[in-house]
């Protein structure tokens, strides 16, 4: 086991990333162009990077699998983005964010990395306005803030329920302008499935065409992945239908460690899937647990419509449980809550798979109109999908897997163990520990890419000046093509019998029950064998139909889900090594008495890397000690 | 996981097949038995899971966030862009709005900006052409000011709202007898012209965004079927407010205002 170097800059904590920004190298403005940057994805982190380098004058060449970089899945936030502005004078402060993430994250992320994510933030906001994007105001003309699961402050900017949408319109159209420009040379449905490194330096990308199917190589000076999470490994999750890890993953089999694979977020309030043919679960924003009261009927299989229970029937479980943060308690405790309540057989609905999200007290207080103006489009959206209207009955609500904090490990330049590759955005595992808080990620994504990378970037890149880019002939290049044409050309010739998603549903199975939001020891060692062993029959028995040059949807997810089996197995591989519970990460075998998540500092104060070793042996893991030197480690509490 | 509570209804789908942009299309028909708890994209997803069995090829259709704000998704259903459900994308249609032995027809969104892939998979790129063009507000990493700096009223931010919400899925386009791009353009002119951070490129914005638009699309004569099929419900009022400001800024002395 080696340990890593997370090159955090000396100093105290507030000063740290002031005093490095003086003390990195930088590139001068005119030889900026004279560097080639690939930045893979175009969501929040992806095109406000690409913008940015665009806008400091280096060349970069943009890549995403979607048709249009406005697609991304991080059009799908819905309900805010945490800065700490302090705007509605309740004590936010960039200490308070810093220390409300790092005890969020159940003290599991890196101190430095999360207060210069604090200190940012409050630049973020202030892009995003100038840019135009239409956050919430208040009558005054000023920007209302909201609260936010795991926060005692109002800190969270919100735009409607589509706060995604509008920060990512923002960042495309600061891309797009960057492409009138000519800084950045965009590429659209170009899926990247190999990193190439040569003399142990990441030098460019192999992408295949999504309509010709043609493969090609890209070199660069840089290659940066802000490719998102790895959720859909659960086949079942809030995320977009196309998201995946065959990003971070082929970068990880090419030398990046691929940290904390075990950590992945369960969000609280999700519609309940409905059946066997469920091909996505939908979240309803956190932001709806402000006004929505939590509760089940305190008997087992009670079957009354809700309307019928009466109060003395009902448990508000969470406000029983948590009396100062009541509903508003973070994920990873609202969801375990929900799902022992289920488990216990007073889950409602069809299935019994689900809890009440009730709003009849905030509508006797507020309004009709008050709520509709909040959460409208949000009432409209569950109602599309069950038929019921959440105006006249409670919203049933159930966990779905939602954000994976794992990801590619990364340095204080968000460098991974490749030199001169990078990852931001929820591709790295860096700012959460094991558990983001609400309204986190946006904030992170456009602080990596609009405000750390551009400057992190550059002390590297100055050591590379008069270096040429690698020859998209060279051997490295030209055998990487290669070999991505063949791995078409072998899924096409297997022709077994079951489709692509018939595996990834059955894979994604394995991974709820047995890497889902309880794990112990016993279920991850059956879990481990239970996916080698589907595994094989996947390379064994898929049938991907078709052709290789030419739009193929089935022949696109073959390779992703094959990336998926061998990230499953890491993440149960990681849960196994890790024997404690922290955040999301939760070892039934570590528990409290009051049954809350119980770490083990002594022994797990620190991030797991793990480094590839070739097909068919098992990684090896390494370790990043944490210290905490500002926050002290303690017991959760939201009592 | 079993056992729905919607009940099960047979339908036959009519579907458009078509292997490249150059090659002839036309129908292919299935029937189908589903519950009216499915969206209609997992009634697809169902009838790819027995063509693929059959050892046919899927049906290629593009979808993403299958919660109606990717815009990633977009086929005519009987006809009509995105369906029968008002302000709902194909993603979020569930077959609750079909009754038993309907036939549905489904096909790609047809425009002549919007070639067709495969299948019911289209190009859209013209769209982004348009917002390359001068969709966005000049301002480098960096240089802005406190957010709370300028006020602005509410009216106006929920106005520019209305407009941002447009997700860019071309369903305007398709429903559009002369495959024009209007309420797609003017949605965006209107976000930005309507806020005080868009007014220095008002004019040079709007004049180089509906001339790119000319260049892919047809020319609107008000039918205002791109609204009815508009997932967002976009208002023709961002159409007129578009035409204003083109003549505005075919007009103005721009020089004088410091504006190109
Ligand atoms: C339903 C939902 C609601 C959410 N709400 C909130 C919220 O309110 N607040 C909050 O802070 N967070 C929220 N999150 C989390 C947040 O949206 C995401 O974590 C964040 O947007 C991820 O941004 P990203 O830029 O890292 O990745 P993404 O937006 O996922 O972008 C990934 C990009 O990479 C590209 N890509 C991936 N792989 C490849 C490849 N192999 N080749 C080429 N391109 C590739 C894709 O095309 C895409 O452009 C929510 C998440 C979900 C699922
Ligand atoms: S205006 Fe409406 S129909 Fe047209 S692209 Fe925007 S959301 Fe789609
Ligand atoms: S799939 Fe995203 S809008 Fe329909």
């Amino acid at each position: 086991m080696g340990i890593l170097e997370s090159k955090v800059p000396e100093g105290t904590l507030a000063d740290k990333w002031e005093n490095h920004k003086f003390s990195m190298n930088l590139v001068n403005p005119n030889n900026k162009r004279k560097f080639d940057i690939i930045v893979v994805g175009t969501g929040l982190a992806g095109a406000s990077a690409a913008a940015t380098l665009g806008e400091l004058g280096y060349r970069v060449k943009a890549f995403t699998f979607h048709d249009s970089p406005r697609r991304a899945h991080s059009i799908a936030a819905q309900g805010g983005i945490n800065a700490a502005k302090n705007y509605t004078n309740d004590g936010d402060s960039v200490h308070r964010l810093f220390y409300d993430t790092v005890k969020g994250g159940d003290y599991r992320s890196r101190e430095a990395n999360v207060h210069r994510l604090a200190e940012v933030s409050v630049n973020i906001i202030d892009q995003a306005t100038a840019q135009g994007v239409p956050f919430a105001r208040d009558y005054g003309g000023l920007l209302d803030n909201r609260s936010f699961g795991g926060a005692q402050v109002s800190r969270t900017f919100y735009a409607r329920g589509q706060t995604g949408q509008q920060l990512l319109i923002g960042a495309y159209s600061a891309l797009m302008r960057q492409v009138a420009a000519g800084t950045v040379e965009l590429h659209t449905r170009a899926e990247l499935l190999d990193v190439v490194k040569k003399d142990g330096r990441a030098c460019g990308i192999v992408v295949r065409d999504l309509l010709s199917g043609e493969v090609t190589p890209h070199s660069a000076h840089a290659v940066v992945l802000a490719t998102g999470g790895y959720s859909n490994v659960y086949f079942l999750s809030t995320n977009a239908m196309m998201c995946n890890v065959t990003a971070a993953w082929r970068a990880h089999k090419r030398g990046a460690y691929f940290a904390n694979p075990c950590y992945t977020q369960i969000h609280p309030t999700c519609i309940p899937a409905s059946d066997d043919f469920q091909s996505k679960l939908t979240l309803m924003s956190e932001s709806l647990r402000n006004d929505g009261r939590i509760w089940v009927p305190s008997a087992f299989d009670d079957t009354r419509p809700a309307a019928d229970i009466p109060e003395g029937d009902r448990d508000y479980y969470l406000e029983r449980k948590y009396p100062a943060f009541g509903n508003l308690v973070p994920r990873d405790v609202a969801s375990r809550n929900a799902k022992t309540v289920c488990d216990e057989g007073h889950g409602v609905g069809p299935l019994k798979n689900g809890v009440y999200l009730d709003f009849a007290a905030a509508i006797a207080r507020n309004g009709l109109d008050a709520i509709s103006e909040k959460y409208g489009n949000l009432f409209d959206m569950y109602q599309r999908i069950t038929g019921e209207n959440p105006y006249e009955q409670p919203m049933r609500i159930y966990p779905a897997i939602h954000y994976t904090m794992g990801g590619l490990w990364v340095d204080y330049h968000l460098m991974t163990t490749v030199p001169g590759l990078y990852s931001i955005g929820e591709a790295n595992f860096s700012d959460h520990g094991a558990n983001r808080l609400g309204a986190s990620a946006l904030m992170q994504g456009l602080a990596d890419g609009y405000f750390v990378l551009p400057y992190t970037i550059g002390d590297d890149l100055a050591g590379q000046l008069g270096n040429p880019v690698v020859p998209v002939d060279d051997p490295v290049f030209t055998t990487a093509v290669a070999g991505i044409e063949d791995e078409a050309h072998r899924w096409l010739s297997i022709n077994g019998t079951r489709s692509v998603d018939h595996f990834h549903r059955e894979l994604g199975r394995i991974v709820w029950d047995r890497i889902g939001m309880a794990r112990n020891g016993p279920g991850l060692e059956k879990g481990l064998s239970e996916i080698s062993a589907l595994r094989s029959e996947f390379h064994s028995d898929v049938r991907v139909l078709g052709s290789a040059d030419t739009l193929n949807q089935s022949l696109e997810k073959a390779g992703r889900v094959a990336d998926f089996f061998e990230l499953a197995e890491l993440m149960a591989r990681d849960a196994l090594e890790r024997s404690e519970s922290c955040g999301g990460h939760f070892r039934e075998e570590h528990q409290t008495a009051q049954g809350e998540a119980q770490r083990d500092d002594d022994n797990f104060a620190h991030v797991a890397a793990w480094e590839w070793n070739g097909e068919g042996t098992v990684q090896t893991r390494h370790r990043e000690e944490l210290t905490f030197e500002t926050v002290a480690l303690s017991q959760r509490s939201y009592k | 996981m079993s056992g729905s509570h919607g009940e099960t209804i047979n339908v036959t789908l009519k579907v458009w097949r078509q292997t490249s942009a150059d090659a002839p299309g036309g129908f292919e028909t299935h029937q189908q038995a589903i519950s009216t708890d499915a969206s209609f994209l997992e009634m697809l997803d169902l009838l790819n899971e027995e063509l693929n069995a059959a050892g046919k090829e899927p049906i290629a259709f593009e979808s993403d966030c299958r919660e109606g704000i990717c815009g990633t998704c977009g086929v005519m259903i009987n006809g009509r862009a995105h369906g029968p459900q008002k302000a709902t994308a194909t993603c979020q249609l569930h077959m609750r709005e079909f009754a038993d032995d309907d036939e549905i027809v489904i096909e790609p969104f047809r425009a002549t900006g919007f070639p067709v892939i495969r299948d019911l998979a289209v190009d859209r790129s013209p769209l982004d052409a348009i917002i390359e063009a001068g969709g966005y507000i000049s301002v480098n990493t960096g240089a802005a000011s406190d957010a709370n700096l300028t006020p602005v009223p509410k009216a106006a931010a929920d106005q520019a709202f209305d407009a941002a919400a447009c997700i860019g899925c071309g369903a305007c386009v398709a429903a559009c007898p002369n495959s024009a791009a209007q309420l797609f353009t003017s949605a965006k002119i209107g976000h930005l012209g309507l806020l005080p951070q868009g007014q220095a490129e008002r004019w040079s914005r709007t004049e180089a965004m509906v001339e790119t638009m000319e260049e892919f699309f047809g020319s609107c004569t008000n039918h205002g079927e791109c609204t009815e099929a508009c997932p967002k419900e976009i208002s023709l009022d961002f159409i007129a407010l578009m035409n204003r400001d083109y003549m505005k800024a075919k007009v103005k002395n721009r020089g004088l205002a410091g504006q190109h």
